[in-house]
């Protein structure tokens, strides 16, 4: 379908978007990579009176390496995110959850800040944000503020962005050495949206001669479990101080292709060697406790339940993988 | 109403657009470039695809105020006369094609992914062109063309960039 009418403007800094969103009223509309917004309008799911471009404004690109974490311009696109250096070495969760949206096309447009600004909870930026404790520093004609992720996801698709703020960038504090990382993503079709997803952080001690290895620290979050992005705490909780069992340990060495001690069960659910294994099952099984998963044509709430503790535990298995 | 200026397939227009336009429906219904289909309302299937300063992008999903200033390539401005481009012809000789409604869009998807992978494996075929959907062939044909066109494309980097 053909959009309803509305204006655009093209301001050519961050300043003049602002004072135009402040111009334009309530009904305006940031307008970044457009891959949510632009399906809206065409199904007629929005009537933005004005549309503020952004999209181009150099001061919103670029990703640089700073004291402490990295800084994401919100309108920095998800291919550019997928092809920085700095991301894979100094934050790898946001390289692996972003190369998870979506599909190429969509990537060269969609945006970073996008993503985030949209408040979609199966958008799964969202959730590594959270798991991360991502900063958002966000641009008003008062000035400027910095929300903490866990305060920024309020309810479906609405943000802590006030009319007339812009998110500027993002701060994504790096964690140092130790840490491990993965994005489960469960999803019926390649490039739909996740019926649900994990973002895992894990920190381990020891191994390769320090000793024991162990989990110091898990940071878990969970996409699609309700009306914003959650963090699992009791999983977070469950899993510190949990020995993995040296070598038998992890996703990748969890009996390959179904050989070896627990043959013909599917390791990745737990049933394999290792007590680290069945530690971070029994973890995992906390990981839909105090969510309110959506119904819909994907799945039931009570499925979306089993999927996060499922996929809970995958995503700490391939976290504590020594790579 | 805004004044854009846009060269697609190597020709420069000035256009008075709505700001709502689709850069789909400035190539169709403003510039006569029918070779670009648009294949549904929700920016899944990827027969829009074009490639606009050189990446792909579904243009059902980019507003031709949204491309002023840039260029675009569609389709139609692949072959050079009458000799088709390599991943043309590749999927024409290796019957990638029955309904044909997504073939531009795959041709394009196809396109972006040589660009960064000249030499792909099947299953990168199959995730470069993730975001484009076929009703007819189930695939197999497609991902052979790609690498039949990728084949007959190594050395030559005119035909990496499109023309
Ligand atoms: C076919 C398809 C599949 C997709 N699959 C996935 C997927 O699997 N996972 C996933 O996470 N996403 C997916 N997406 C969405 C994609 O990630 C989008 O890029 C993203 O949701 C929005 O980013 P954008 O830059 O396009 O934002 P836009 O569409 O431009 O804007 C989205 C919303 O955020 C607001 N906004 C944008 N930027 C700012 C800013 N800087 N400050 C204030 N407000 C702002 C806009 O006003 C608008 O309300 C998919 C999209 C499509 C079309
Ligand atoms: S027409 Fe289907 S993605 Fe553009
Ligand atoms: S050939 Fe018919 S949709 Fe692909």
């Amino acid at each position: 379908m053909i959009p309803a009418p509305f204006d655009y403007v093209r301001p050519s800094s961050l300043e003049e978007a602002v004072s135009a969103l402040a111009d334009a009223g309530e009904d305006a509309k940031v307008l970044s990579g457009g891959q949510s917004l632009l399906p809206l309008l065409r199904l007629r799911l929005a009537y933005p009176s004005v549309l503020v471009d952004i999209g181009r404004l150099p001061e919103l690109r670029g990703i640089r390496d700073e004291d402490g974490h990295v800084l994401i311009g919100a309108a920095t696109t998800h291919d550019e995110v997928l092809r920085s250096p700095i991301v894979h070495a100094e934050c790898p969760l946001v390289a692996l959850a972003t190369a998870t949206v979506a599909d190429p096309a969509v990537r060269h447009r969609g945006t970073f800040g996008g993503s985030l600004a949209h408040g979609d909870p199966a958008g799964d930026l969202p959730a590594v944000a959270v798991a991360l404790d991502m900063e958002f520093v966000v641009h008003s004609p008062s000035g400027e503020r910095v929300v903490a992720a866990r305060d920024f996801f309020l309810d479906y698709l609405e943000t802590a962005l006030g009319p007339g703020e812009v998110l500027a960038a993002v701060r994504v504090p790096k964690l140092g050495e130790g840490w491990g990382f993965h994005y489960e993503k469960f999803h019926r079709t390649a490039q739909a949206w996740a019926t649900v997803g994990v973002a895992a952080a894990v920190r381990v001690s020891g191994g390769a001669g320090g000793g024991p290895r162990r989990v110091e620290e898990a940071r878990v979050a969970l996409t699609n479990m309700g009306p914003t992005p959650v963090r699992a705490t009791q999983v977070e909780a469950a899993c510190a101080g949990v020995e993995l069992n040296g070598s038998a340990t992890g996703y990748a060495a969890a009996t390959p292709n179904g050989a070896g001690p627990g043959a013909g069960l599917d390791t990745r659910n737990g049933c394999g060697p290792g007590g680290g294994h069945s530690a971070l099952r029994e973890a995992s099984a906390a990981a839909a406790e105090g969510t309110s998963p959506p119904a819909d044509l994907h799945g039931s709430p009570e499925y979306r339940r089993h999927l996060a503790r499922v996929l809970t535990h995958r995503a700490l298995l391939s976290a504590t993988t020594p790579a | 109403m805004a004044r854009i200026t846009v060269t697609v397939d190597g020709v420069t227009y000035e256009e008075e657009v709505e700001p709502r336009l689709l850069l789909v429906h400035l190539l169709r219904d403003r510039l006569g470039k029918t070779g670009t289909p648009i294949g549904c309302d929700t920016s899944n299937c990827g027969a829009c695809t074009v490639m606009l300063d050189g990446t792909s992008v579904k243009s059902c999903s980019v507003l031709a105020v949204q491309a002023d200033g840039c260029d675009v390539l569609t389709i139609e401005g692949l072959a050079e006369g009458d000799r088709w481009h390599p991943l043309q012809r590749a999927f024409h000789e290796e019957h990638a094609l029955q309904c044909g409604y997504c073939t531009p869009g795959m041709i394009m998807a196809a396109l972006d992914l040589l660009r960064d992978d000249p030499d792909p494996s099947d299953e990168a075929i199959r995730h470069g062109l993730e975001g484009n959907l076929c009703r007819c062939t189930g695939y197999s044909n497609i991902v052979r063309a790609v690498r039949r066109g990728a084949q007959t494309m190594s050395g030559d980097a005119e035909a990496v960039r499109g023309r």
